[in-house]
């Protein structure tokens, strides 16, 4: 397969047959972290840079791991610890690492659209590892193939995705993606978190939490951020909680082979009750496990042949 | 897809090619005196259906089941850096410990020995053999690395600017191999 891309910046504008090329490789990084010696030769060599100016466990770890099982050299820079406090500019902190000889710079950023900015200025290949509320493409990827893995099939299956939708880039990447595969894709949240328009994006939009749970295959629960209390988007994280948090009893109407997904981290009692995250519908730790293989595969085919 | 006139000559036919699997099925149990402590691993895509006839060969002979697994080598290739494609990466099937057997790796032909190399670097990995043993259906000379077979179905000398095609059931629907004569870029008879 000829994967022509320099960067993966957005499941926006991937197509379908480079999605399932993603997917395909991502099978067989999965059996890699299986192993006793967990680590294959491929990117040896190679330089891989998470620049990161966000908080992040899961998604900075994954790329970590998943670049060093490859055998890559992988080094994290958080921008609280790095000259980006002393005012330094996201162009020239790249250029920077450019210079260094980087084959991969993963960012993750607080402004939409900084990495896309980033991937003009400089030579690596650039992955989006998050970027404001635009995009995550890494994470809509990983959870594509979570469902592939349990269902077998993608085209045809119902998702809804529920919670903050307007603040979500998890939500947006997610929609891309699922609607280029032919997925039948519906948010649901409060009405001052279901961004106006949202239809536009060819999902179905509603405040009924019930009518959400009980046609889905998928259930994808998005997690609450504290802050928007205090914005006055939600009364109290009480009531978000009781009318929208996903518990054993508003499962009771869902069909019987339901998966349920969240991003995570996730906020227990909050937007999920801990019986359901822990539940045997769960996939969130599978999402978490299948995150390290998908990013092995991005990064194999980002910086897997003739480098810099 | 190959045109009739580029095959120069046919080396094995399909009862050729089963009757060199019987010898090899019957030189390795002879040279390890019975099929205890053995696996069978074949080299993604055409090894694999050697190794398992291989299998199915020693079942017959000795009513013993070898244990078979696939190794996917692309990880380990040394020409990563050289090509603009990526090699479609499959699955590795190991479903059980090599550590203290005797591996035998079977692939389809044997050329440079670079594809070898990659599997013993990748066979490393999954744990300590007692030995590695080399299966292949053809030798066709133009080593580059200090590598040998344990077992050939036919040694068939060629020119460098030949390839050597197995075409087997499973994977292309016909039993033969064949020496083609247009001058392939460097892998031709390498995995894809």
């Amino acid at each position: 397969m000829a994967f022509t891309r320099k960067d993966i910046l957005g499941t926006q504008d991937l197509s379908a047959s480079e999605i399932a090329d993603v997917l395909d490789a991502t099978e067989s990084f999965i059996e890699v972290s299986t192993r006793e010696v967990k680590k294959v030769p491929t990117l040896r060599g190679k330089t891989v840079i998470n620049l990161f100016y966000e908080p992040s466990t899961r998604t900075r770890t994954s790329f970590e791991i998943a670049g060093k099982r490859l055998s890559a050299d992988v080094i994290n820079i958080s921008s609280s610890s790095s000259s980006v406090v002393k005012g330094e500019s996201l162009k020239d902190t790249a250029m920077t690492l450019a210079a260094m000889a980087s084959d991969v710079i993963v960012v993750r950023h607080p402004a939409s659209g900084a990495p896309h900015f980033l991937a003009r200025h400089v030579p690596s290949a650039v992955i989006n590892g998050g970027d404001g509320t635009h995009e995550h493409p890494t994470q809509a990827l990983l959870d594509l193939f979570t469902i592939r893995q349990r269902k077998g099939t993608l085209a045809g299956l119902r998702v809804s995705i529920i919670g903050d939708i307007a603040h979500s880039r998890v939500a947006r990447s997610n929609i891309f993606a699922m609607r280029t595969m032919g997925m039948d894709v519906r948010v649901c949240g409060p009405a001052s978190l279901l961004p106006l328009h949202v239809e536009s994006l060819g999902v179905r939009a509603g405040t009924d939490l019930d009518a959400a749970i009980r046609d889905a295959d998928v259930i994808m629960v998005l997690r609450l951020q504290l802050e928007r209390q205090e914005q006055g988007l939600i009364p109290s994280l009480r009531e978000y909680s009781q009318l929208y948090g996903l518990n054993l009893k508003r499962l009771e109407q869902a069909k019987p082979d339901v998966l349920i997904m969240h991003p995570g981290p996730i906020n227990r009692g909050i937007e999920i009750a801990p019986e359901v995250a822990e539940g045997p519908y769960s996939l969130i730790l599978d999402q978490v496990a299948n995150g390290v293989a998908l990013r092995m595969a991005l990064l194999y085919l980002l910086a897997g042949g003739p480098g810099l | 897809m190959v045109t009739p006139s580029e095959v120069k000559a046919e080396v094995m036919d399909a009862v050729a090619i089963d009757r060199a699997l019987t010898r090899i099925a019957h030189e390795i149990l002879e040279r390890n005196k019975g099929s205890q402590g053995l696996v069978l691993i074949g080299i993604r895509t055409r090894g694999v259906h050697l190794a398992r006839r291989l299998a199915e060969k020693i079942k017959a002979i000795e009513g013993e089941v070898v244990p078979l697994g696939v190794i996917d080598i692309t990880l380990y290739r040394d020409d990563l850096r050289r090509r603009f494609d990526h090699p479609k990466v499959e699955r590795t099937e190991i479903p059980f410990s090599i550590t203290e057997r005797c591996v035998i790796l079977v692939d389809d032909v044997l050329y440079t020995g670079r594809t070898i190399r990659a599997a013993l670097d990748g066979l490393m990995d999954f744990g300590r053999p007692r030995s590695i043993q080399l299966a292949v259906l053809v030798d066709r000379g133009h080593r580059e690395l200090p590598i040998r077979a344990d077992y050939v179905g036919r040694n068939v000398p060629t020119a460098r600017q030949e390839s050597v095609k197995v075409w087997l059931r499973e994977e292309d629907g016909l039993e033969q191999v064949v020496i083609l004569e247009r001058p392939e870029s460097r892998g031709s008879d390498r995995r894809p």
